[in-house]
């Protein structure tokens, strides 16, 4: 089952490189991972996102939280949460009919072109994973992808719930 | 404010730490620290040969005495070869503070000499570590990793000082840090409440109790209270190989070591057993055998200080989280303040069935009177030693007869690399035993393959006078590999055997200590005592072994705890 793990934890060097180490170490498999300063910038916060039954999502959760640096670990599958990503996709868009095509199917997503040339389109999405995946499904019979960012999933809990120090 | 510098700071702090040795081996990254060390301090540096063996002392010295052990390598080279002994402390989760030399701060990165990114190399074998980048940081650095190492689960810390930091013109206000504050870290030590309750219910309501109890007695110091804890209930009581000595190995109660090589009757009250009262053990495959068939009847309670060891390999009934010192002080209470009470004629019975598995001896072996047979050694050292030594071992069969066959009446008394299982443990392990232990007995049981690989220290030994009694238990082969070449490769023995095996005698003289070849049983115990009685002297005892003794009782692989070979030709299932 999909998981994903939020981590507040100092931010010192090496400490990313302890909780990755960790991930590989153990077997554990990291699908994708977001890290960045919070509002506090002693502190880090990071989202995981991994696979694993209840019992190996223990044994990530409290290996996590057994890491000298590690303030706070939560599963926020556990619960209600927001989940975001943000992608960038360069999309090949020569010709009048491809380039409304594509267009409009960023407009249905919602997404947003950030740069224009007479061959090219850069558009931004953002939302669930499976909405970013589901955008490239549909436009992958348009056109061309000639390439993908993706951030990585940043997720939050909904209503008090909240992992602070 | 006093003014110090980095490299003053580094001494300074293990001063007001209460260091009071330090094992190391000098080069280019530490040598400002060096010169601190000759000018102001009062700590004693001991020089080792090989920084492996620094490690392996300041373990032998934490595994002893409880407290933190620390050593002194320099970059590269230095602290590449520290990495054996950190993961030997690691695995046996033993208070460590390793402080390597690194490159000056403007060079790491650019492959300099002596260049290795330490806190990389030890980041999956280490509880802790730190890079530290200014001078001023140094005492807090060092004293957060006494801290780190020594509470909550144990375990070594690295802390990697570049050489500019370490600047002996460069001075700074010193302070010693009286206080450690980490608000991400703080271990837990009282068990739940609630869990306490429970875990008495179910002791109280089983027919056919055991309590497991492993290397996380030893740390909190708890055989005592392991000890009152049993003989309140009438429990029977198995140790680890890590946990021996957490209650005495002549206490009428205990079992044995349980496991792999454990007993059969250690083994078979684990498996036919309805409650497993686990405290300080961590359920290791050298224990369970194949989880999957592991105590098919068991209801489990697990006190251990890692969460992560609870539920990991076997999954608990009551987990609990805490100290063993602290949980069986909460369970005693529990157990006082309850009304409930143990079956005692289901506990009889218990009883009565673990007798006849007793009965079974499986530690008996056949004497011999023309070969020294590995079992009588250790008994004989027991002998002489009247069961009081420090007992420091290294891998392989020697290890597992030392275990079995001496009993150790209290803990820290045996000192062995459990997790890891390094060969060359054992001789510095026990130089550190005998460094913080100058009066006692101190005997390394070790065998013809371990002990060549830290046998260079025998000329530290002489430096320092550290007169340990090595006891090579010598079969001419890597007689554990050899074993299950025999068991499990019909008999091919690919490279167990030591073709060209130095004469130890001549080579212990040669480093200036006594040497003693014994080969026939009757002379056994004179030489033994002979070699003791030389209280200041080194004494290499080579003893030729019957090289075909096997260990038994020996678990079958993939096979449940009682599945158990007793001997060449005899199994239980
Ligand atoms: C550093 C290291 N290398 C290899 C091994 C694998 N190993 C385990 S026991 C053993 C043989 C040990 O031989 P010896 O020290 O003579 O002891 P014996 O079994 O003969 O008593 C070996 C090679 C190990 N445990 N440690
Ligand atoms: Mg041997």
């Amino acid at each position: 089952m999909r998981r994903i793990l939020s981590i507040l934890l100092e931010n010192e060097p090496g400490a990313l490189s302890r909780i990755v180490g960790l991930f590989s170490q153990r077997g554990y498999n990291i699908e994708s991972l977001t890290v960045a300063p919070t509002d506090d910038e002693t502190l880090s916060r990071i989202t995981i996102t991994t696979m694993g039954d209840d019992q190996v999502i223990e044994q990530i959760t409290k290996q996590v939280n057994k890491l000298v640096d590690v303030l706070k670990v939560a599963d926020l599958s556990e619960g209600a949460h927001v989940e975001r990503e943000l992608m960038l996709a360069k999309l090949r868009a020569n010709g009048n009919a491809t380039r409304e095509e594509v267009k409009r199917t960023v407009d249905i997503f919602r997404g947003q072109v950030v740069d224009v040339t007479n061959s090219l389109y850069t558009v931004q999405l953002t939302g669930p994973s499976d909405k970013l995946d589901a955008f490239i499904a549909a436009v992958r019979d348009t056109t061309e992808i000639v390439e993908i960012v993706r951030t990585g999933v940043a997720g939050i809990a909904r209503g008090e719930r909240a992992l602070r120090q | 404010m006093e003014q110090l510098s980095g490299a003053e700071m580094v001494v300074r702090t293990l001063t007001d730490l209460g260091v009071k040795h330090l094992f190391g081996y000098p080069g280019g990254s530490v040598l400002d620290i060096y010169d601190a060390l000759f000018q102001h301090s009062d700590i004693e540096h001991i020089l080792v040969r090989h920084e492996q063996a620094a490690v392996h002392m300041a373990d032998g010295y934490a595994r002893s005495t409880g407290e933190v052990g620390a050593c002194l390598v320099t970059s590269g080279p230095g602290a590449t070869n520290t990495i054996t002994g950190i993961a030997t402390a690691y695995m046996d989760s033993i208070p460590m503070v390793v402080l390597s030399g690194q490159v000056p701060t403007s060079l790491i990165g650019n492959d300099a000499f002596q260049e290795t990114d330490m806190i990389g190399c030890s980041r999956p074998i280490v509880k802790h570590s730190f890079l530290v980048k200014h001078a001023e940081d140094i005492p807090e650095a060092i004293r957060k990793a006494f801290y780190i190492a020594s509470t909550g689960r144990p375990g070594p810390v690295v802390v990697d000082l570049p050489k500019d930091v370490q600047n002996p013109q460069l001075k700074f206000p010193y302070k010693f840090p009286e206080t450690v504050n980490m608000r991400s870290y703080n271990p837990t030590t009282r068990g739940h409440s609630r869990q306490i309750k429970k875990a008495v219910s179910a002791i109280m309501a089983a027919k056919k109790p055991v309590v497991y109890v492993g290397g996380g007695a030893v740390a909190s110091e708890a055989q005592q209270l392991v000890t009152d804890f049993v003989e309140k209930l009438n429990l029977p009581i198995t140790n680890t190989l890590m946990g021996l000595g957490a209650i005495s190995g002549e206490h009428e109660q205990f079992l044995g070591m349980l496991g792999m090589h454990g007993t059969y009757e250690a083994n078979m009250s684990m498996h036919k057993s309805d409650v497993i009262v686990a405290l300080g053990a961590r359920f290791d495959d050298r224990v369970t055998n194949n989880v999957t068939k592991f105590c098919p009847d068991a209801q489990i309670i697990h006190v251990d200080i890692d969460p992560t060891s609870i539920s990991k390999t076997v999954s608990a009934h009551i987990p609990i989280v805490g100290a063993i010192d602290t949980v069986l002080e909460q369970m005693m209470q529990q157990i006082e303040e309850s009304k409930e009470q143990l079956d005692q004629q289901a506990l009889a019975e218990w009883w009565q069935t673990i007798n006849e598995w007793r009965s079974r001896k499986c530690l008996s072996y056949e004497p011999s009177t023309d070969k020294i047979k590995p079992q009588f050694a250790v008994e004989t050292l027991y002998k002489v030693t009247k069961g009081e030594a420090y007992v420091c071992s290294d891998v392989g069969q020697h290890q597992m007869f030392a275990a079995l066959y001496y009993p150790f009446k209290k803990t820290r008394q045996w000192i062995n690399s459990g997790g890891l299982g390094t060969m060359g443990f054992g001789f510095p392990a026990a130089m550190g035993v005998k460094t913080a232990f100058p009066d006692a007995q101190v005997a390394v049981i070790t065998g013809d393959g371990s002990i060549q690989m830290n046998i260079q220290e025998l000329s530290t030994c002489l430096q320092y006078n550290i007169p340990v009694k090595i006891i090579s238990l010598n079969n001419a082969a890597l007689g554990m590999v050899k074993q299950w070449q025999e068991m499990f490769y019909s008999g091919r023995r690919s490279h167990s055997y030591m073709e060209s095996m130095p004469d130890f005698v001549k080579l212990a003289e040669a480093y200036g200590h006594v040497g003693m070849r014994v080969d026939d049983p009757a002379e056994l115990e004179q030489a033994m005592t002979d070699a003791f009685a030389m209280k200041d002297r080194l004494v290499f005892m080579d003893i030729r072994i019957d090289p075909a003794e096997h260990v038994y009782p020996m678990q079958i692989k993939f096979g449940a705890m009682d599945d158990m070979w007793l001997s060449k030709t005899e199994r239980t299932s």
